[in-house]
């Protein structure tokens, strides 16, 4: 068993374990910081996969960005310090089981399902052949995508903006 | 314990989406909610990048599906986040049943 494959076992632990502590634990700090933890980890997955490109993204987006703005809504709307109610013991109970046996059906399926690949040279994914695909505009670009996609992100912005905008007159 | 490869990482991400959804039958918390949203989503993430690296080697398409994801994530986000602290806002709880109305 070489380093790289010991890499992937505590990778994949890392990304499970805290996946579980963040969607059990009953204090919403403690949830924040393990999510904080498992993405940490599915970067790590990037850089095992040799995507760096792809492992940077996500580290300043989802570690640097999602969770700092979660942690942020949570000290607004939460008192400190105050857990979570107890969950109902049946509620927990069906969805383990709702999540174990759709966990269970597309592992049967996944495992009975040999998949078949290219056998064509690989493209490195580097920044420069990601930035030629990304705003290429002939077969296979994704130039239309890519402006679509940034008008969407200046929509949400203008969205926020609009729903969050404390009105001046005082509602209730 | 074998070689990791492919369908390894299609078992972490499938236990990673079954955690999300695990998360999201039994919160009742708005917040609480949309971090197991964002589980879910990454690992449709590690799926796009897996498929892309294992077997479609000679493109790049999973990898731009992935930037996409991480694009619309991040959107969702913001907009939940805008919801919530408006939610907090009119009802002081971001209890999914304690806000039981959509208009005053």
């Amino acid at each position: 068993m070489s380093g790289a494959d010991i890499l992937f076992y505590i990778l994949a632990a890392i990304i499970l374990g805290s996946g579980i502590l963040s969607v059990t634990t009953r204090h919403i700090f403690r949830a924040a910081i393990f999510l904080l933890f498992s993405l940490i980890g599915v970067a790590g997955m990037y850089f095992w996969m040799q995507c760096e490109f792809i492992a940077a993204v996500q580290i300043v987006v989802y570690v640097g960005g999602i969770t700092v703005l979660i942690i942020f809504s949570i000290f607004l709307t939460q008192q400190a310090g105050e857990k979570l109610p107890e969950q109902t013991m049946g509620r927990q109970l069906f969805a383990a089981l709702a999540a174990f046996c759709g966990f269970a059906f597309s592992m049967l399926h996944i495992l009975k399902h040999s998949f078949s690949g290219t056998s064509k040279t690989a493209t490195e994914p580097t920044v420069v052949n990601i930035g030629n695909h990304m705003l290429g505009i002939e077969q296979g670009g994704y130039a239309l995508p890519f402006e679509v996609v940034s008008i969407l992100l200046l929509a949400a912005l203008i969205g926020c903006i609009v729903i969050a905008v404390r009105s001046k007159t005082p509602t209730l | 314990m074998m070689q990791p490869g492919l369908y390894h990482i299609l078992f972490v991400s499938a236990a990673l989406f079954f955690i999300g959804v695990f998360g999201f039958f039994t919160r009742r918390n708005l917040i609480t909610m949309l971090m197991s949203v964002e589980l879910i989503l990454n690992s449709v993430n590690l799926n796009f990048v897996a498929f892309n690296k294992y077997l479609w080697a000679d493109k790049l398409d999973g990898l731009f599906f992935t930037i996409f994801v991480i694009a619309i994530a991040a959107a969702e986000a913001a907009i939940a986040i805008a919801i919530i602290i408006n939610l907090s806002r009119n009802f002081q709880s971001i209890d999914v049943e304690k806000t039981d109305e959509m208009k005053f």
